[in-house]
């Protein structure tokens, strides 16, 4: 007992470090995807098509890679050749990492929308951005939800990745702990705390669907 | 009666419009006048559909010249250039005409009152306060006042048709197109959106029905015409349509029909 309440000051720690990369992902990558999103679905192929292939780079590399990239490859690239320290690059790399998946949930759930609703929305006299804010994007949450939520329960998991640029998240600080002490109950106690955010987050969106079931398409 | 020369109220002048190969409009005019009640009739595949989507920019005709209350939607140059209005200018001009689909297309996430509130409150900027007695009013017409915090999902088709009614008339339209607003309908619900209709019709709307209903058709419209492949192959009254049809096509059709 005595042991848990000692191990339980660095774990806690390191679940900051994790709650701090995931919530920043989220807050950036969600906006940033729905940015994505409109793009691919935009009348400008020029943008469907650099959307297009930022996705397939995106999803198509290890996020790990992605990030190793540009904390060791990015400072010597020409032109845009910068610095990071750890913590700003774990960042860039899930958030752009992340936006690409976001994009295509949200692409899926606007496409989903049928042409009547776009059409209604035009013959009110609702000019194209007010059809889209006040028409398809409202309807477009509900239909998201499921895979978002999904999505969002993955990168809890993902940011124990940030380990390979050295940084004290939950798991590595977990890892730290049972190597130091030889016992694996660190672990245990992680393992504990991810289901506990996890089943935090299943609720939230729990909740969510909840509400928006108070409609039927 | 003070003899005022105004506009019509809608003028198609020679619209062509093709998708692809298939020439789905061959040059279809027509001219409404205020107050007039249209009923357009025709086989499956006529256009009669495109003809509508083309007098509100649902879709783009490739020439020829829509006019809504004296405004031009889209011009065509001698030299056969289709001109639209600008956007904003189109999206103006077009707001004079509500339309009723034949799937409703009610906006689901949004209770009966809001899909009536919804386009008076962003397009044209009124307050709560000023647009909500008014749809309340227009639930009440077409019999839907209890429904108007229900979500559209709840209603029946008739009663889906009826609020669609309503919320094309709370932007205070001109003109009304429905196109075959009771298709989709089972039977024993056309009643409720007929009586809807027949009702606006007595109050002197504007009005441009495409119907399969040749009751209504014959009953309610001031004009009927008649089209098929992409043009209007008859037009006139409907004691004289309906009664002493004079070409061969709209015979052979209104004798399959009734
Ligand atoms: N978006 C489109 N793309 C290609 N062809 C189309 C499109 N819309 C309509 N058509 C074709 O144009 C023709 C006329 O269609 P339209 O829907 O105007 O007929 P309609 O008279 O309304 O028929 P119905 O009574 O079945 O509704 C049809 O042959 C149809 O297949
Ligand atoms: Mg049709």
């Amino acid at each position: 007992m005595d042991y848990l309440f000692q191990i339980l000051g660095p774990l806690l720690a390191g679940t900051g470090v994790t709650l701090q990369v995931f919530a920043l992902t989220l807050l950036l990558a969600v906006p940033l995807g729905l940015g994505l999103a409109l793009l691919r679905l935009s009348h400008w192929p020029l943008a469907r098509t650099l959307v297009g292939g930022y996705v397939w780079l995106m999803r198509g590399t290890p996020l790990m890679l992605q990030m190793l990239f540009i904390y060791f490859a990015l400072p010597f690239v020409p032109v845009i050749g910068i610095r990071l320290p750890d913590f700003p690059a774990a960042i860039l790399a899930f958030v752009l990492n992340y936006a690409a998946y976001f994009a295509e949930i949200f692409r899926a759930g606007i496409q989903s929308v049928g042409k009547g609703q776009y059409e209604a929305a035009q013959v009110l006299g609702m000019s194209r951005a007010q059809t889209m804010r006040r028409i398809i994007l409202p309807q477009m949450v509900k239909r998201i939800l499921p895979p978002l939520s999904n999505e969002t329960i993955t990168l809890v998991k993902d940011t124990s990745l940030i380990y390979v640029l050295a940084m004290n998240d939950l798991l590595r600080a977990a890892r730290g702990l049972v190597q130091r002490d030889f016992t694996t109950m660190p672990f245990v106690v992680a393992a504990a705390f991810y289901l506990v955010m996890t089943l935090l987050l299943t609720w939230g969106f729990a909740r969510l669907e909840k509400k928006y079931a108070v409609y039927d398409d | 009666m003070p003899s005022t020369t105004t506009e019509p109220m809608l003028v198609a002048r020679d619209l062509h419009k093709r998708f692809g190969e298939h020439e789905v409009l061959r040059g279809v005019s027509l001219t409404v006048g205020k107050g007039e009640v249209i009923a357009v009739i025709g086989p499956s595949g006529s256009g009669k559909s495109t003809f509508l989507r083309c007098l509100n920019h649902l879709e783009n005709i490739d020439r020829g010249e829509v006019r809504i209350a004296g405004e031009a939607l889209v011009t065509t140059t001698a030299d056969g250039l289709c001109r639209y209005a600008p956007e904003a200018e189109a999206r103006r001009i077009c707001q004079r005409m509500g339309m009723v689909f034949q799937h409703f297309n009610l906006f689901p996430h949004l209770t009966v009152l809001q899909n009536l509130i919804e386009a008076p409150l962003t397009v044209k900027g009124l307050s709560r306060a000023e647009i909500e007695p008014l749809a309340d009013e227009l639930l009440r017409k077409v019999g839907l006042f209890a429904k108007r915090d229900a979500y559209p999902s709840r209603l029946s088709g008739g009663q889906k048709q009826r609020v669609a009614i309503a919320r094309a008339l709370a932007m205070a339209p001109d003109i009304m197109l429905f196109d075959e607003p009771t298709s989709a309908l089972d039977p024993e619900l056309t009643g409720e959106v007929l009586r809807s209709m027949r009702q606006l019709a007595d109050e002197h709307m504007t009005m441009l029905v495409v119907t399969h209903e040749m009751s209504f058709a014959r009953d309610v419209s001031t004009r009927t015409i008649f089209m098929d492949g992409g043009e209007i192959v008859e037009a006139g009254a409907p004691q004289e349509l309906f009664g002493r049809p004079q070409q061969a096509r709209t015979q052979a059709f209104l004798r399959h029909m009734l």
